[in-house]
């Protein structure tokens, strides 16, 4: 157990939780496009798609969405490197998860966007014989993503947040680079887990605040 | 046989099941009261009061509770000097300020969305500023947070699986412990804790539902059941 802050500790660790803060971010770019795309087809497809898949996609979302993220990781991990595939990387698979987990969310968002599309809106669109690629394209959509814009972003920033968890099956994030240099020099960890905390915090509080700014900005608009 | 083993080893999830509801009960109570103090604290008109809450909302909104669950089971033990007889201890502080942080806007936006005309009819009645937050205000504020604070309670819940990294014993660490063990399948151990999440997710919806519809008719509202499904509620953009 270690009995002190050093300064010096923390220069030294110091590359060691920047690296695993650069893998943050590239797990948050990888998880984030998984996020908003299946998320957005999750919507679609549970409003849209075939009769027979609605219900089963929602349930399907549902479970993954009221289960922890840390045991999706684990179970998921478990099953490719044990059964599937070995040399899938941890990145890979924990960015992967993350990415269908935070689906779950983002597929809500949409979906209230969608919802609030007036009933009107899909009439007129019936009306005018367009076809449903084009309802979906041109009328529902576009409405939708003004209002879901704000919501899916702010699910972004909470899974950019959750990120560390994947330290759980070895991706090399601040928390196991702060583990690993504890490992090795037997000091490190209170310096490290700090230094985790305040690049969080001086990474995401500026983004939370655009992000009000944006909320605010749309909810004026009338739309 | 896996399943039978698995089946077999059922009983063993009962201690460590009670002990990722005390710690999801614990931190919730806790968020529960910082959230409440928090969301009075940041609607004030002081500048005083408001800016130490704010400060507090920021900082743990904006930073990782994996990244805090750490800092006070390992880091604050030294940096500050704090040491817990246990580390559970640490585990709900962390969690319940974090969630504490996040459920006060849920607050703080409830009561500033209670009429103004409500107010100025309390202050009409001469009503002290402690019979208007009792009475008038917190009434009507209540059954709007109820939704929200489901949600947070649900991601609290899901949260807690996490406390089973700095080394406490529930059920996602015993799974792990079980699944190690020669003629048991770790697949399966996971997927019954998932199962055993999932009936704890919505035990706390259902019970959050019957809350709300209990608190709207206290106010003569005939509340609609909700839509049939288990969703944070994402429309108010509430987390970050």
């Amino acid at each position: 157990m270690q009995t002190g802050w050093s300064n010096e500790t923390l220069r030294e660790i110091f590359p060691a939780v920047w690296d695993g803060f650069l893998t943050v971010l590239q797990v948050t770019l990888v998880a984030g496009v998984v996020a908003v795309v299946l998320g957005l087809l999750v919507a679609v497809g549970e409003r849209g798609g075939p009769v027979w898949m609605r219900r089963p996609l929602g349930l399907v979302f549902q479970f993954i969405r009221n289960t922890p993220l840390l045991v999706q990781v684990l179970i998921v991990w478990t099953a490719t490197s044990l059964y599937i595939n070995p040399d899938w990387s941890a990145f890979a698979v924990g960015s992967a998860v993350l990415g269908v987990h935070y689906a779950s969310y983002t597929s809500e968002s949409y979906r209230a966007g969608i919802e609030a599309v007036p009933k009107g809106q899909w009439e007129a669109a019936t009306a005018l014989n367009l076809p449903s690629h084009r309802v979906w394209s041109a009328i529902v959509l576009p409405q939708m993503f003004r209002r879901s814009a704000a919501a899916v972003g702010n699910w972004i920033i909470a899974m950019f947040k959750e990120v560390p968890t994947l330290f759980v099956i070895g991706v090399m994030e601040m928390i196991a680079q702060a583990r690993a240099f504890q490992g090795q020099h037997y000091t490190g960890a209170v310096e490290g887990y700090t230094l985790a905390g305040l690049l969080f915090l001086a990474a995401s509080y500026p983004v939370a605040v655009a992000m009000r700014r944006l909320e605010n900005r749309l909810a004026k608009s009338n739309y | 046989m896996d399943l039978q083993a698995v089946i077999e080893s059922l009983p063993r999830y009962g201690e460590p099941l009670l002990v990722t509801i005390g710690v999801t009960v614990a931190s919730a109570a806790l968020a529960l009261v910082l959230a409440f103090a928090l969301g009075l604290m940041t609607g004030s008109r002081l500048l005083a009061v408001r800016t130490p809450a704010r400060v507090f909302v920021e900082f743990f909104r904006g930073s990782s509770v994996v990244v805090q669950l750490f800092w006070f089971a390992f880091a604050m033990p030294v940096v500050l000097g704090v040491q817990f007889d246990y580390l559970i201890v640490a585990g709900i502080i962390a969690l319940g300020c974090n969630y504490g942080a996040y459920s006060s806007e849920v607050v703080r936006g409830a009561i500033a969305a209670v009429p103004k005309g409500q107010l100025e009819a309390a202050t009409a009645l001469n009503l002290t500023p402690l019979q208007k937050m009792r009475f008038v205000v917190l009434p009507q504020a209540w059954p709007e947070m109820i939704p929200s604070l489901c949600a947070f309670a649900i991601m609290l819940l899901k949260a807690s699986a996490l406390v089973s990294v700095i080394g406490i014993l529930d059920i996602t660490w015993l799974a792990g412990l079980l699944g190690k063990q020669p003629g048991q399948d770790r697949l399966l151990h996971y997927a019954v804790v998932l199962v055993i999440y999932f009936v704890l997710a919505w035990l706390i919806w259902t019970g959050m539902r019957a809350l709300e519809r209990r608190a709207k008719r206290g106010l003569g509202i005939d509340a609609k059941p909700a839509a049939g499904r288990l969703a944070p509620d994402v429309a108010t953009g509430g987390v970050r």
